[in-house]
């Protein structure tokens, strides 16, 4: 059988139904593979948005995604998805082509050492060298890309081991003898952590991304709701407990709540589920949650004590640990009413500190409120991708995301150009459920090809831009901390989106008026195809509330 | 420690404080690889990812051909190590580390010293070599080649004898150990 055959083969035995990617001279026997192949493929127009397509079809649904480029360039496009795929712990796997072995390391036509190049950013990557190792190499990449903590895998092959004729017997197992995560969770150090929760009087339990790809959501929620633990998620968690829920006190970090903010700085234990103190968390980092212990739960040894020092540390699946960790709980029976006077500050807060914003009097839209109406026009279901910047921001503030896996965007990495087609993917991952994409108009200009991909697929995804002109989040920095110089911002009202949408063969709507605005983004829902409805919304306008740069989350501001 | 998107202009002394936990000795990290192709460049290249000098560095077959080892030796007063070493874990090729003790560890390295050896000097050279254990394993009519065994300290006594009499050229493998006692390392 041919090498690439039985790439084909392998891939379907890991149950790919669908992979994204570009043709190109090095990875040309891997599309003919495909073209009988019974994959379905999706031909992007960017090899970086079919990484980042990979990526959304893998947070959506919680499978690997897979994405194919060719050698060099194609490789190289590839570099940012699979750069934000370590930051996120995407579950992915890159298939890249490669010059002939004769002409590795020869500055080969469209040669790149793309091993090499991402190392610092691959879970594991394996560089073929001998065609009969395809198979092993191909269930090897897609084991360690969805176990232990997830992540990119790439595997890159070279051209003429491709078309090699190989032996090939299904693989039923894999042999990595350094590499074993651990899933169960010490059982002693369980105990300790009920024991902690149980004498807590002021804990709050803070969940992060990890309990998304464990999808330990409900898991999640039995725990909090064994006792009435208050919870915040980070960005990359929001989802993981049900924003309309009595115990939930909103995002935390950088543009969280305050409540949350303020409740991790006062607590006297602080229960880290999936999360990794980054600093858009933890502000100044000497001066974070300074009472509290800590409990830290992850899949991720190398987590655990990194930027803060853990308590109790516990390495394992969040999946399986919550479950045990409730059960140690309930049975110490602890006092509830040692939580009255925790709750009675938090609701404080929560009174004093909503999430607010001036709405306009006229007819302006405030970016805020266009969040709101997307929430409004969706029924608060939708799946929804967004680039970075402000409107990312505001989309994790006032979209409140009731489950996992609804909330998709780039939060480590921070790639300007992810909404388009990490939302494609998803679309391709669900296409029974509604998916929008929140776009800033500087983001969307990153990967905007990407809507040809959307009407030639006939993948309907919405695509809503909050358009103000303006390189926001950077704007907003350079007027707080640069004396307003806005230095290099200024996007000014090109392109006409809606030109370049009908250019495309999707739908173009603009929207300027706040009355119009619930019923145009319904008509842009019940519209078929790809829409892009390009929303002008208020030019300067800041988000808050904000904890500022190197401070404290007792001094948000906002 | 200001954030990239602050004005505030840094200090030297901040930024050279910002880098972690320091243990104040030096490390053999003694790590057992799959032996497989470039295994050692990310062995090597997460020390460099984090601003790591490596101090001396061995890599050679073990009593199982699939596996390597890598011994390696970093300056804990100048890197954090806690972190490196999970990082390590990490590497899907990478089996097992062993931090050593230096009390629990028994290290070697060789070294090669080739010094200029003209008239009476010789006769004095042959004779640290002697007290230093070493052999001489080339002799030309200006020079002599010394090879010496033991740890760095060891070496390094010998290379400041030897110095002054004209060191021609230096080599040295870097540091292997083994962990004392029945135990493998």
């Amino acid at each position: 059988m041919r090498a690439v055959d039985a790439i084909i083969e392998c891939l379907k035995a890991e149950g790919v139904d669908v992979v994204f990617g570009i043709p190109g001279g090095a990875n040309l026997p891997t599309y003919d593979a495909l073209y009988y192949g019974g994959i379905r493929h999706i031909l992007c127009r960017h090899e970086q948005g079919a990484g980042h397509a990979a990526e959304g079809y893998a947070k959506a649904s919680g499978r690997v995604g897979v994405a194919l480029g060719t050698s060099g360039p194609g490789a190289t496009n590839l570099v940012t998805p699979i750069a934000d795929a370590m930051m996120d712990s995407v579950p992915t796997v890159f298939l890249t082509g490669q010059v002939r072995t004769e002409l590795l390391g020869t500055d080969g036509f469209q040669e790149a050492d793309i091993s090499g190049i991402t190392m610092p950013i691959v879970k594991h990557s394996f560089m073929v060298q001998d065609p009969r190792e395809i198979p092993r190499v191909i269930h090897e990449a897609f084991h360690i890309a969805r176990t232990g903590r997830p992540g990119p895998v790439v595997v890159d092959i070279p051209q003429d081991l491709s078309r090699a004729d190989i032996p090939y017997e299904p693989v039923d197992s894999v042999r990595l003898p350094g590499y074993n995560p651990t899933t169960e969770g010490n059982a002693k150090q369980i105990r300790l952590a009920a024991k902690a929760l149980a004498n807590a009087r002021r804990p709050v339990i803070y969940a992060g991304g990890g309990v998304v790809n464990a999808d330990a959501a409900r898991e999640l929620v039995e725990l909090a709701t064994s006792d009435r633990f208050p919870v915040t998620c980070t960005l990359m968690g929001l989802g993981a407990f049900p924003a309309p829920h009595e115990q939930w006190l909103g995002m935390l970090g950088m543009h969280g709540t305050r409540t949350a903010n303020y409740a991790m700085d006062e607590a006297d234990l602080i229960c880290a589920i999936g999360a990794r103190f980054d600093d858009r968390i933890t502000g100044k980092l000497s001066e974070f949650a300074p009472r509290a212990k800590f409990i830290h739960i992850d899949i991720d040894p190398a987590e655990i004590s990194k930027n803060v020092p853990a308590h109790i540390p516990i390495v394992g699946d969040a999946k399986k640990i919550l479950p045990k960790l409730t059960r140690e709980y309930r049975a110490l029976e602890a006092d509830a009413s040692r939580l009255d006077a925790w709750w009675q500050r938090i609701r404080g807060w929560q009174e004093k500190h909503p999430l607010r914003y001036e709405d306009s009097e006229d007819s302006e839209i405030k970016p805020q409120y266009m969040i709101e109406a997307l929430y409004e026009a969706t029924g608060g279901d939708a799946i929804v991708t967004s680039d970075v910047g402000q409107h990312q921001m505001w989309t994790a503030q006032y979209y409140h995301f009731k489950a996992p896996r609804r909330w998709i965007n780039s939060g480590g990495l921070g790639t300007m150009g992810f909404g388009l087609p990490s939302a494609l993917g998803a679309k391709v991952a669900c296409p029974d459920e509604t998916v929008v994409c929140v776009a800033g108009d500087g983001s969307l200009q990153m990967t905007s090809q990407e809507l040809a991909t959307c009407v030639s697929e006939e993948i309907p995804v919405k695509v809503f831009i909050m358009n103000n002109g303006y390189l926001g989040m950077v704007r907003q920095w350079q007027e707080l901390f640069w004396d307003r110089r806005y230095s290099a911002v200024d996007m000014g009202t090109r392109p006409d989106w809606v030109k370049l949408a009908e250019a495309y063969g999707a739908t173009g709507m603009r929207v300027a008026d706040k009355s119009e605005l619930v019923e145009a983004m319904r008509t842009a829902l019940l519209t078929d195809g790809p829409v892009v409805v390009d929303v002008r919304v208020t030019r300067e306008e800041n988000c808050y509330p904000m904890i500022p740069v190197g401070e404290a989350a007792r001094d948000m501001v906002g | 420690m200001g954030e990239p998107g602050t004005k505030e202009i840094l200090n030297l002394a901040d930024l050279e404080a910002s880098g972690g936990i320091h243990t104040g000795r030096k490390h053999i990290l003694s790590i057992l690889v799959e032996n497989k192709p470039g295994v050692l460049a990310r062995v090597a290249g997460l020390f460099a990812r984090r601003g790591f000098n490596i101090g001396s560095l061995a890599v050679g077959p073990t009593d199982d051909a699939s596996i390597s080892r890598i011994t390696l030796t970093v300056d804990g007063a100048l890197h954090p190590i806690d972190q490196v070493t999970k990082q390590l874990h990490k590497l899907v090729n990478v089996i097992k580390i062993r931090d050593l003790e230096p009390e629990e560890t028994v290290a070697r390295e060789l070294a090669l010293f080739k010094v200029s050896a003209d008239g009476e000097s010789r006769a004095e050279i042959l004779q640290f070599t002697e007290i230093f254990r070493g052999k001489v394993i080339d002799v030309s009519k200006r020079s002599v080649t010394v090879e010496i065994t033991g740890t760095d300290d060891k070496i390094e006594a010998f290379e400041q004898m030897i110095r002054p009499f004209g060191l021609i050229e230096m080599v040295r493998t870097g540091e292997i150990a083994v962990a004392r006692g029945r135990s493998a390392t």
